[in-house]
């Protein structure tokens, strides 16, 4: 495997009482793609919020490229590379297409330039032609590609997309899985979560799978396709 | 009323219309993207008075004495948010506001020790302090004409802020979704800081700009936090405009109703707001 982007180690995360990690581990290379699967509420959310600074891990530890941010605020994990489409896409409705973007524009944390507002209006056509508008007039896929074309303008190392699918009309649905595809063939690392295990395990190098806060399941995408045993055992589908 | 004495009172409108707003704007901010009920935001209207007056002894220049208030004021206002703000945003608005009336008791008691308890007075910037006649014996004074224009040029920066530039973005986005704007990679803790100082050193200035015409006085943030509460909710909460709106509605309203109903004066502010209120619940401008 590459040079080492996160990695998570031990995570247990509570809410509350409830213990909703077990002792995750999760690591991530450089560009690498990794899907995060399980059946709802199984603790993927919470991994995700637990690695971007969103929500305390009781134990363990979180480094990204070596370095301790398992007590850093979300923010600077951020600054260090690691964008987050949130599940329900997180966009600003009283900015415009064009402040949603430009808010939070700036070169990555190794200094990288490369998506400027024109490239991500290449990438996202759509987007283009509704500048003006405000963020909550944009239809659900449209929506979903500002959360996502802000992300990059960030200029990540990772990409964390929490149900980027969830709730849009296949063929949508069809366009941001095309989108993601480019983002991966960018070389920035990407983490998956969705409920299209397919479209998920056609993109990604790797899976895991996540059942009561404890992965159960590792291995190559690959290697998934071939399993129709763990897929009934753990995905129920 | 005649044509003279009707626009002199339009003036004194838009005059003390355009200062409410200087401090209700600073209100509705802290409460819009802060959530923040801040009961002390009228003592920072008084501290901007004293400072006027202790500043303007000191360095002997009105205009001067402004801009070291504001820098005053700035401090203050970060010091505070660091101090104790900052423990308040995932509070109950309750906490919020036993703590901001607490700040409030504070205050007082610093001005009692720091300035006494008379009545002061903060001369009019001598190239300013003479009136242009509107007719043979009445006429206008030409620093009150200066007030409102250096209010509304502060309006306009305002606007300026919060909608052009990227800080004014990410200050709007902070008001909706706090999480996703920490996951950009801002630091929301210091846009509150920024935020919470820009709002103090508003009311502070308007408490400085306003010194020379109304006299300087224990008590005197209080009167101004209800009328410039009356001014978010009327405008919405939240709203720059709608408090810009609000602010110049009530300056009209105040100022007329004590020259055309004296009798029920003290009250036609609040009749304002009741009928707005039945008329927009959440407000001219705010979002229902």
């Amino acid at each position: 495997m590459s040079e080492l982007l996160v990695e998570a180690t031990g995570l247990h995360t509570y809410y509350g009482s409830s213990h909703v990690l077990r002792g995750v581990d999760l690591r991530i290379g450089c560009g690498e793609s990794i899907g995060l699967m399980g059946r709802n509420g199984m603790g993927k959310t919470t991994l995700l919020r637990t690695i971007i600074g969103l929500v305390r891990s009781r134990e363990g530890r979180v480094r990204i490229r070596g370095r301790d941010a398992t007590r850093e605020a979300a923010h600077r994990i951020a600054r260090m590379g690691v964008a987050y489409v949130p599940e329900g896409r997180g966009i600003f409705p009283n900015l415009s297409v064009h402040e949603n973007l430009i808010m939070a524009a700036r070169p990555g944390s190794e200094g990288r330039r490369d998506w400027t507002l024109e490239r991500v209006l290449e990438t996202f056509p759509r987007l283009a032609e509704r500048m003006r508008h405000g963020g909550g007039q944009l239809s659900g896929g449209e929506q979903q590609m500002l959360t996502i074309g802000r992300a990059l303008m960030t200029n990540p190392e990772l990409l964390i997309l929490d149900e980027a699918t969830e709730g849009l009309a296949p063929k949508i649905a069809r366009e941001i899985w095309t989108i993601v595809r480019k983002v991966r063939e960018s070389g920035i690392a990407t983490v998956i979560v969705d409920k299209n295990f397919a479209a998920v395990n056609s993109i990604t190098d790797r899976n895991l799978i996540l059942v009561k806060g404890e992965v159960v399941y590792e291995g190559p995408a690959a290697e998934l396709r071939e399993r129709p045993d763990v897929h009934q055992r753990y995905l129920g589908v | 009323m005649d044509t003279a004495i009707f626009f002199i009172q339009v003036l004194n409108s838009v005059q003390y219309g355009l200062l409410l707003f200087l401090v209700a704007s600073g209100l509705t901010l802290i409460f819009g993207i802060m959530g923040i009920i801040n009961l002390a935001h009228g003592s920072f209207y008084m501290i901007g008075a004293y400072l006027a007056f202790s500043l303007t002894g000191l360095i002997g220049d009105f205009w001067l004495a402004l801009a070291a208030g504001v820098v005053v004021a700035v401090l203050i206002g970060l010091a505070l948010e660091w101090l104790v703000i900052r423990f308040l945003y995932d509070r109950d608005h309750l906490y919020q506001v036993l703590l901001t009336y607490g700040l409030i008791l504070i205050f007082e008691e610093c001005r009692s020790l720091l300035w006494g308890d008379d009545v002061h007075g903060v001369p009019v910037p001598p190239a300013l302090d003479f009136s242009i006649p509107l007719t043979e014996n009445l006429s206008y004074q030409v620093f009150r004409v200066a007030m409102s224009a250096i209010c509304l040029a502060l309006a306009a920066g305002m606007y300026w802020l919060i909608q052009k530039t990227r800080l004014g973005m990410m200050i709007r986005a902070g008001s909706v979704n706090r999480e996703m704007v920490q996951s950009l990679g801002i630091n929301i803790g210091l846009l509150y800081r920024v935020v919470f100082a820009l709002g103090v050193a508003l009311a502070a200035f308007a408490g400085m700009l306003g010194s020379p015409v109304s006299s300087v006085f224990p008590g005197m943030g209080n009167q101004v936090l209800i009328v410039s509460f009356v001014v978010v909710v009327i405008g919405g909460i939240g709203s720059v405009k709608g408090a810009l709106v609000a602010a110049l509605a009530i300056g009209f309203a105040d100022t007329f109703g004590k020259v055309l109903l004296p009798q029920i004066a003290g009250m036609v502010v609040y009749l304002l707001m009741a009928a707005i209120l039945l008329w927009r619940p959440q407000g001219i401008f705010g979002k229902a």
